[in-house]
């Protein structure tokens, strides 16, 4: 039990200020993702809407393509691809190559697989809301901003809300697997500091227990914003 | 549908515009994100230490260049020097006629044999006889692998992404046999988990091994591969090489 | 012209193919052993997870909340490192392990990652379930036993078909979910389609093509779930 205190210990040469550093990789990493995620969700969601049949069509097999490819394989190209793809393109149209490596790299790549995700949750959040009110909003004669942002997003935050908690979720426990690809997030550095120190059930449980924290904090905080937005509203079920 | 394209093209200039950095002017080092002790080793504070740490240093500085680290992983780190990600590769990686079809490589700045290690009271030996039937763990994408598949044919071949993973199996007993780095299996040996194993015999192919381990670099960086010639040079001969070896070894790694 | 270009790319890039794919074969199988053996085991613990907290009684039904709680917070990767490594190192202090008749079975890393899927498929279905078996009207429990059923004739005749029935869509969503899954166990050396994938890779240094390749069969093999669970969907009976 010493020893495991120890080992444990927040400063050199116990590793527990080690997790914790990844710990705070792995919600910046996944901040960053969902956020990124959410604003393509929002632009696919509006483009699925209300866009033409070609955009709709190249949104679809976006989405497609992310949810029935394992996000192992789409991390390790995208880790690839994303940067290739895009310096092709600025040097083609006459700029610098840009650098994207470290966490950025981890947020485009883990963003990019949660936008197609939010897209789902977003566009189905859009499609709930009751028709009765947008047509209320355009009788009497608000704009299209002006129904989007006073209407339709206010009342479609509820429906959307399971989803998105959902996606931080899933977005936090895929950060874990960017450790595959070299990125020092938690479950990397769990990895390394199990070699190091030959402890790896005692690491290895440490790194679930800060997850599980992680995940329990994380539902807490949805819960209480669910109530918040849920006010007004009538009762569920 | 103008508006909603030009909703789209908003949407992703703010996408874009969110930690995009110019390409800088510094060299980029891939470490391998795996710990090779005594080579390189994440410490409890985060920060990498070890030989191979030490002189990645000495170079730089000969070299009066910046050097910044990036970590990625073994498995996929000569595809990140080929796609630009990394300027060159420090990852105790030796030179092979199969890696020279793909990058180019430095001068060698290190030499040490590889070995076999084995449970004590195991028969195994270096011979190919002796590890018929057994499982044989090897990090993925070594020379050490390739030795296995090429001289141990009757034998399992198990990889691995990491030495310590192969060594972790090979405690718990999963398999029955690893090959490895000699000075790089020490650490191992030295511990608790690595008290039930031991030495068993030196493996020797040249063709396998090549003649030992050297920066990797893209093959159109002639410039950087003089560079790094000249500083490997550099800290051989002004004795910087062998202060930072004596810390480590008792003798001197660089091989004949 | 242009079709002499593409020749030339296929060649440049794909020409690993033919030599892989006997490889690629035996991953795939691995795959599908993988999923079919963790759903299969998953889904026998899932139904009495999920059937306990809602009949009780109140020690057990907390024991599998907690259950699903933990599987449902912690990552698929770390579960898995955690059984076969943490467990894996463990293994030198229990004296006589290696002679007993389990050796077998705990030498390979097949049966870690079964494990560490099984309970994963466990912990989220049994979620799933959980709020399935609360959702079949009390009514037709209550006429069932009127008639004179034994509990576990309601259970098995009425309450468990309808519970998958109400949830099915959910559960096949679930269960494409676990063969994305899958790729995970080749950290722990286990050669399924992604680990083979991963050999190409190593052996051929091509960054895009082994990836593009291995993209392209767990397309196919969702698409050929998505299809057969469809056709399943259609056969049951639901309610008008």
């Amino acid at each position: 039990m010493q020893y495991a205190m120890e080992l444990l210990a927040f400063s050199p040469p116990g590793w527990g200020g080690n997790l914790l550093r990844g710990l705070f990789n792995t919600l910046l990493i996944a901040l960053g993702a969902y956020f990124l995620g959410l604003t393509l969700g929002f632009c696919g969601a509006l483009g699925k809407i209300y866009g033409g049949p070609v955009l709709r069509w190249v949104l679809e097999i976006y989405t497609t393509l992310i949810r029935a490819i394992p996000e192992l394989v789409l991390i390790l190209f995208l880790y690839y691809a994303g940067t290739d793809l895009l310096n092709i393109a600025l040097e083609a149209m006459g700029f610098a190559r840009m650098d994207i490596s470290g966490l950025w790299a981890g947020i485009y790549v883990l963003g990019f697989v949660q936008g197609a995700y939010s897209t789902e949750v977003l566009r189905g959040a859009f499609l709930a809301v009751p028709t009765g009110q947008i047509e209320a909003a355009k009788a009497i004669g608000m704009s299209s901003i002006q129904r989007h942002t006073r209407v339709i997003i206010p009342v479609m935050i509820p429906f959307a809300l399971p989803g998105l908690a959902n996606l931080w979720l899933i977005a936090t426990k895929d950060t874990a697997l960017l450790a595959v690809v070299g990125f020092s997030e938690l479950a990397l550095v769990t990895k390394q500091a199990a070699g190091s120190t030959k402890s790896y059930f005692l690491l290895y449980m440490a790194a679930a227990v800060l997850y599980l924290l992680l995940s329990l904090v994380s539902t807490l905080i949805f819960t209480l914003i669910e109530r918040h937005y849920r006010r007004g509203q009538p009762v569920q079920g | 549908m103008l508006k909603n394209l030009l909703k789209l093209l908003g949407c992703s200039a703010a996408v874009l515009v969110m930690g995009a950095q110019l390409a800088n002017a510094e060299i980029k080092i891939g470490f391998a994100a795996e710990s090779y002790p005594p080579f390189t080793d994440k410490g409890a504070d985060g920060n990498w230490q070890g030989w191979e740490v030490e002189i990645k240093d000495a170079l730089c500085a000969a070299m009066e260049e910046k050097c910044e680290v990036v970590d990625v992983a073994w498995d996929g780190i000569i595809p990140a020097l080929t796609g630009k990600k990394i300027d060159a590769i420090i990852a105790s990686m030796s030179i092979t006629e199969e890696r020279k079809q793909t990058i180019a490589f430095s001068d060698k700045y290190y030499n040490t044999p590889a070995v076999i290690v084995a449970p004590k009271d195991s028969k195994v030996s270096g011979d190919p006889e002796s590890v018929k039937g057994l499982t044989i763990g090897t990090q993925v994408s070594t020379i050490h692998a390739n030795y296995v598949e090429k001289h141990f044919k009757d034998a399992t071949s198990k990889t691995y992404a990491a030495m310590d993973d192969h060594n972790q199996d090979l405690a718990a007993g999963r398999i029955d046999a690893a090959v490895g780095d000699s000075l790089a299996m020490e650490p191992f040996l030295a511990s608790d988990a690595g008290a039930c194993c031991e030495i068993k015999g030196e493996l020797k192919d040249d063709e396998v091994f090549g003649p030992g381990v050297g920066v990797g670099l893209r093959k159109e960086d002639t410039e950087l591969q003089a560079k790094f010639n000249a500083a490997i040079k550099k800290i051989r001969e002004d004795g910087t090489f062998d202060a930072i070896s004596k810390k480590y070894f008792k003798f001197d790694i660089y091989g004949g | 012209m242009d079709q002499f270009w593409l020749v030339q790319y296929f060649q440049e890039n794909w020409y690993w193919v033919p030599e892989y794919l006997p490889k690629f074969a035996e991953g795939l199988w691995i795959t599908l052993k993988l999923l079919v053996i963790s759903i299969v085991i998953g889904m026998t613990i899932a139904i009495p997870v999920g059937l306990v907290q809602v009949t009780g009684p109140k020690p057990l039904a907390w024991l599998a909340r907690i259950f699903c709680t933990v599987i449902r917070g912690t990552p698929l990767l770390i579960q898995l490192w955690l059984i076969y490594y943490g467990v894996g190192s463990l293994f030198p202090s229990i004296p006589g392990l290696r002679q007993s008749f389990l050796w077998p079975v705990l030498r390979e890393a097949f049966p870690y990652a079964v494990l560490a899927f099984s309970l994963s498929v466990a912990g989220y279905e049994g979620e799933v379930l959980r709020g399935a078996f609360r959702g079949v009207p009390k009514g037709e429990l209550e006429a069932a036993r009127a008639i004179g059923m034994s509990p576990f004739q309601v259970l098995r005749r009425v309450w468990l078909p309808r519970a998958l029935q109400n949830v099915f869509p959910t559960l096949t969503g679930e269960f494409i979910l676990t063969l994305k899954a899958t790729p995970l166990a080749a950290t722990i050396s286990i050669y399924d389609v992604y680990g083979v994938g991963g050999i190409v890779r190593q052996e051929t240094y091509k960054i895009y093509e082994p990836l593009l390749f291995v993209a392209l069969i767990y397309l196919i093999l969702a698409g050929i779930l998505v299809v057969f669970f469809r056709y399943l969907e259609n056969r049951m009976p639901r309610r008008t």
